[in-house]
């Protein structure tokens, strides 16, 4: 008895003092294995009379459950203990940089025309699109701009040698007021449309270059007047710069397809030497800023289009979607916008996810 | 248009002040491009008396003075001038004033250890004149310590933009009757100098030309001295920018300027025989007074004699038969020319003039006779001389425009009610008649009104924009419809794609230097090329999107970046077979520099592969809802890849939705750009439209069945494409075979030479029951069977 007791505690102290999984494997070959010394005292029971074993069981029983126990125990313990260790060896040094992806964006260019599809579709107009390589009847004739008309030559106009089939002269268009011309003869009245797009001036200097963008609005419908042309400019700025405060200023002026034809101001001050759009243009700190052309739509040029103007009538203008980008967005060099460069792109670019919505406003904040 | 303030109210009866004229042209069209106000720039300059005078004690050419400001002490001025005295008054610039001729700002300062409080002006420190000999000396009765800038009569300088329909404000006259409609005061009637005619003009004046010249009127005048013009004439020039020349050139600049009349005087003595406008023979010659020989053709009108050609009509006079300081006798010459031809003559000259830009707006017709003896009587007043009868040929447009007018139109169109009686008092205040059923007849000089809608916007205009009021559009019940076309919704959804791939989006010019378009075009596609260019490098329009993103590239990488990853949506220019434009929307791609930088972790830096390349372009097709998974690929991406590492994207055989690859190494030298660059172009109107495509997918539940893999290596024919041999083992069994990807590629040992060796991964996709042993060995039979028609061999 005192024999399994005494061996019994020798085994559980040297599993208990085993350094490694293998030690631990030794003490328990060396007690438990199949010649170990406990299942060798197990097999004496089998020669026992009944009441020896009765004696002897319980003992031999207890050392081996105890042993089994420790051995359980002792590999739980040192396993742990291995695992910390790997998990030690396994650190990293997370100061390090992760690999990056690269991030792409959006031209600001592309992002205001998406805003300006946006607002103006709640207003029920669709976007149209017409070549940039014209002809001079859509780019000048059909706008109340004859041969002779001196407002021409006022155009810098970019030409190529070649004539279309009836003797057009072919150019590139130097406004975006043609595809007023072909979607109403593509579509007639009632009609609302915006059109952006390249334009070109053989203009270049530091804030003109010989290509840039506009967008031009036309309506016509019945009952149109200057007073829904004023309406709709002051809610698409209201809008588009997402402030109430934006005052609007019409001044009379000429376009040969418009009568009568006015020009929009917009009232700003300056802050930290930017325009900030919004305020009466009179009120102290503020000042006008030219924004556009307009005016109701000339008769002639319904007539060209093909649309009666004793019945229908309306309002069309143009803006320069690089000139209200800079001012939403804050850059100050148009020559920038063709440039290229990956680091203005990345810097005034847009992220992808940042598509114009209604609900959530259409412009994109810093 | 600069006009001072004075001319102005030599027209104009008002009380207005400087500010109050301002707003009122820009309400009424004149937009004011800016207003030089002299007594601005005098600012700080007073009248001062010079007390006393003594020599500086350490300067022989300086004088220490002490002078009256008008208030307080006297102040101590050291001054340079030799016309410094005592007694006398002058002009003294106080600390703080900025010399108008320098920009210098006045400080109190020591000038060789003597205290000086300010300067004693000179005429050209103030910009008044050219004199510097020494300071302004004013007279006896000067106020002393008053503004020098009040007391000089400094007179504002308003410049205006005179919108092209508006000849009739081409003239001082008339914008002060447009500032007199508007209610800003009352419009003088022209002063005309008396002169009395003596005898018949000797001169014989003809118009061979009644198109192009309709009228032609002209009066001589004999003994005329042509000296200096008098200081008010001047200063009127002056202000409007011109610089005085002589007393009977300045007057015909000031009838033009003033009342926006063009006229002409030829100097008698250089004419010989009749003076005729008449077309130019093809070739003539003129040496203009801008002092270039022009050749002209017959559709251009000329004023000549018998000898030659002495004025372009309309546009410049000649050098020949100009006035002089010697010239006694003149013929004066007031026409009125057709403005279309005009404008056409200068056009093709390239000869822009004061009076080309009013003949070919059109002048007054009706100022012809008053034109004539306004500038007659003045020449007589100032310049002496005996004028004779006026002659004239031909005569003027004197058809009036009637206009039937609906007063309500105003409101209709305009948008602001303005009461009958208005309109019609703005209408005449405008010098239109309107009879009582309001049929509206036009000045003739009014040459822009066309229609009811410009005496809208002539009511409106002079009413007050800012009284109409904002209307809203009307609008459809309910949220607004969508509006995008499929076009741009593709367009939109590509370019958020590729930004959100990783791509910058970049806007380049739509032209190109020919070199860069040539390279990029195709033989059979002739470029469309400026006739007038604003430079080389901006003169052929785009046949491709590459160049210019190459170019952008190079840019890049010339700054010293990294990487570009450039994307671009826009129109590739060609020509349709009627010679009209065909524009192609096409997005294009390039991948320049590094894709990855070297990493701690991932070793050296990695260049962009073709595999890149086709990894976006697939990538945006799908995003373009393009059937990716029927897409072939093809060579032929054109002269500009690398031929061995380049391919076409194509839908059937003739379809190409897209080119990728490498960008051949001669294009990157000819480009003058490092590589290796990879390049995508996606031609977005190859992409076919949905078709029928409704917001329901088609049904589907994910199998119940788990899918298993095969793996089968083949050993193939160097030369054969693994797309090939996948599209081949798919179709082994198109109900069985969901999927397969080659995961491994080898050639070399172990591998016979001419053969190497392709891992493929099989997903066999069960269906109501599992695969048996059975059925996975037949599929396997039948993927060896169709890859042995290619000559692949299973690798043992």
């Amino acid at each position: 008895m005192t024999d399994i007791t005494t061996q019994k505690d020798a085994a559980l102290a040297a599993i208990a003092e085993a350094a490694s999984l293998d030690a631990l494997e030794e003490q328990r070959l060396d007690a438990v294995g199949k010649k170990g010394w406990v299942s060798l005292a197990l097999k004496t029971l089998g020669g026992m009379s009944p009441d020896e074993r009765t004696a002897a069981a319980p003992a031999i029983q207890a050392a081996r459950a105890a042993i089994a126990d420790a051995l359980d125990a002792k590999k739980a313990a040192l396993e742990a203990a291995a695992l910390e260790a790997q998990l030690v060896r396994e650190t990293l040094d997370l100061t390090l940089p992760a690999p990056g992806s690269p991030k792409g964006s959006v031209h600001p260019v592309s992002q205001v025309m998406d805003e300006l599809a946006e607002i103006f579709a709640d207003l029920g107009f669709a976007v149209a699109t017409g070549p940039e390589i014209e002809d001079d009847w859509h780019n000048f004739t059909a706008l109340n701009m004859g041969k002779t008309h001196p407002a021409r030559a006022m155009h810098d106009t970019f030409y190529f040698p070649d004539r279309t089939e009836d003797g057009r002269e072919i150019l590139l268009r130097t406004h975006t007021s043609p595809v007023q011309i072909r979607s109403m003869l593509a579509q007639g009245a009632p009609i609302r449309i915006i059109a952006p797009g390249r334009v070109y001036r053989s203009d270049s200097d530091a804030t003109h270059t010989p290509m840039f963008h506009q967008v031009e609005g036309l309506v016509i419908d019945k009952g149109i007047h200057l007073g829904h042309l004023k309406w709709t400019l002051e809610t698409f700025f209201k809008a588009f710069f997402e402030r109430e405060d934006i005052v609007l200023r019409l001044r009379p002026s000429y376009f040969p397809f418009t009568e009568p034809s006015v020009e929009v101001d917009v009232g700003y001050s300056t802050e930290g030497g930017r325009r900030v759009v919004g305020g009466h243009g009179d009120a102290p700190g503020h000042a006008w800023m030219e924004l556009g052309g307009s005016g109701m739509v000339n008769a002639r040029v319904l007539e060209f289009a093909g649309i009666d103007p004793n019945e229908w009538q309306g309002f069309a203008f143009g803006l320069g979607i690089d000139r209200i980008a800079m001012l939403k967005y804050g850059m100050n060099d148009l020559r920038a916008f063709f440039d290229g460069d990956g680091r203005w792109l990345s810097h005034y670019g847009f992220s992808p996810f940042d598509q114009p919505t209604l609900s959530a406003g259409v412009g994109a904040r810093a | 248009m600069k006009f001072s303030l004075t001319w102005l109210k030599d027209y104009l009866e008002t009380t207005a002040t400087l500010t109050q004229i301002c707003d009122a042209l820009n309400a009424i069209g004149l937009e004011v491009e800016g207003v030089e106000d002299p007594a601005d720039k005098l600012a700080g300059f007073r009248i001062a008396h010079v007390l006393t005078a003594a020599r500086h004690p350490d300067a022989d050419k300086l004088q220490v003075l002490t002078v009256d400001t008008g208030d307080g002490a006297p102040l101590q001025v050291v001054c340079g001038a030799p016309n410094a005295r005592a007694g006398m008054k002058g002009v003294l610039g106080l600390p703080g004033a900025v010399v108008p001729a320098n920009g210098m700002v006045l400080r109190k300062s020591a000038i060789r250890g003597v205290e000086s409080n300010g300067m004693m002006c000179s005429v050209r420190e103030l910009e008044l004149g050219e004199d510097h000999d020494g300071i302004i000396e004013l007279p006896a009765d000067a106020p002393v310590g008053s503004s020098f800038a009040d007391y000089h009569g400094a007179d504002p300088v308003i410049e205006v933009a005179v919108t092209p329909n508006r000849q009739d404000c081409m003239g001082v006259y008339g914008i002060a009757r447009d500032l007199a409609a508007k209610g800003l005061g009352t419009l003088k009637p022209i002063t005309m100098p008396a002169f009395t005619a003596a005898g018949a003009c000797p001169v014989a004046i003809r118009t061979d030309d009644p198109e192009g010249c309709p009228a032609f009127y002209g009066r001589m005048i004999t003994g005329v001295t042509n000296g200096a013009s008098p200081e008010w004439l001047q200063a009127r020039l002056k202000s409007a920018g011109q610089r005085p020349i002589s007393l009977l050139v300045d007057l015909t600049n000031y009838l033009m300027l003033g009342f926006g009349r063009p006229a002409h005087v030829y100097d008698l003595a250089k004419l010989k025989g009749a003076v005729v406008a008449r077309r130019a023979s093809a070739g003539e010659q003129v040496l203009a007074l801008n002092e270039k020989t022009y050749t002209l053709n017959a559709s251009m009108v000329v004023i000549a004699d018998e000898a030659q050609v002495h004025d372009i009509a309309g546009i410049m006079g000649g050098q020949h038969s100009g006035v002089s300081e010697t010239t006694t006798d003149v013929l004066l010459e007031i026409a009125y020319f057709d403005p279309a031809r005009i404008g056409a003559t200068g056009r093709k000259l390239g000869l822009s003039s004061d009076a080309r830009t009013r003949f070919e707006r059109g002048v007054d017709p009706e100022f012809l006779d008053d034109g004539l003896d306004l500038l007659t009587g003045l020449i007589a007043e100032l310049a002496g001389g005996t004028p004779s009868e006026a002659v004239r040929a031909g005569s003027p447009p004197s058809q009036a425009k009637v206009i039937a007018f609906d007063p309500g139109l105003t409101l209709r169109l305009g948008g602001v009610e303005v009461a009958d009686a208005v309109q019609k008092r703005i209408l005449e205040s405008l010098g239109f008649t309107v009879d009582g059923a309001w049929q509206v007849t036009c000045p003739l000089r009014r040459r822009d009104i066309e229609g009811p809608a410009d005496l809208v916007e002539e009511v409106v205009r002079i009413h007050g924009l800012d009284k109409v009021a904002s209307v809203a559009l009307p609008r459809t019940e309910g949220v607004a419809r969508p509006t995008a076309t499929p076009q741009q919704k593709l367009e939109r959804g590509l370019r958020r794609s590729s930004a959100a791939s990783g791509l910058n989006e970049a806007v380049t010019w739509s032209f190109l230097p020919i070199w860069a378009a040539e390279h990029f075009s195709a033989p059979d596609q002739p470029l469309w090329v400026l006739a007038n260019p604003i430079s080389e490098d901006m003169k052929a329009m785009r046949p491709s999107l590459l160049p210019g993103l190459l170019i952008a590239a190079k840019r890049n990488a010339d700054r010293g970046a990294g990487s570009s990853r450039l994307f671009e949506i826009g129109r590739r220019y060609f020509r349709a077979g009627n010679g009209l434009s065909d524009e192609k929307p096409t997005l294009g791609i390039v991948l320049a520099g590094e894709k990855a930088q070297r990493g701690w972790a991932s070793g050296k830096a990695k260049v962009f592969d073709a595999f890149d390349a086709k990894a976006l372009a697939l990538e945006l097709l799908e995003a373009a809802g393009a059937p990716v998974a029927n897409l072939m690929v093809f060579g032929e991406a054109g002269a500009q890849f690398h031929p061995g590492q380049s391919a076409t994207l194509r839908l059937g055989p003739k379809v190409v939705l897209a080119r990728f690859g490498m960008v051949h190494p001669a294009t990157l030298k000819a480009f003058d750009v490092d590589g290796p660059i990879a390049a995508v172009e996606l031609f977005l109107d190859a992409i076919p439209a949905k078709k029928g495509a409704a917001f329901a997918r088609p049904g589907f539940t994910p199998p119940a069945l788990q899918a298993v893999t095969r793996d089968f290596a083949f050993l193939v024919p160097e030369a054969l494409a693994a797309g090939d041999l996948v599209r081949a083992v798919k179709g082994a069994d198109k109900a069985a075979i969901t999927a397969v990807r080659v995961f491994d590629v080898f050639a070399g040992a172990g591998v016979p030479d001419g053969r190497k060796s392709l891992a493929l991964e099989v997903t066999l996709q069960p269906g109501e029951t599992s695969f048996k042993d059975a059925e996975l060995k037949a599929i396997s039979e039948k993927i060896v069977a169709a890859a042995g028609k290619l000559g692949a061999e299973l690798r043992g």
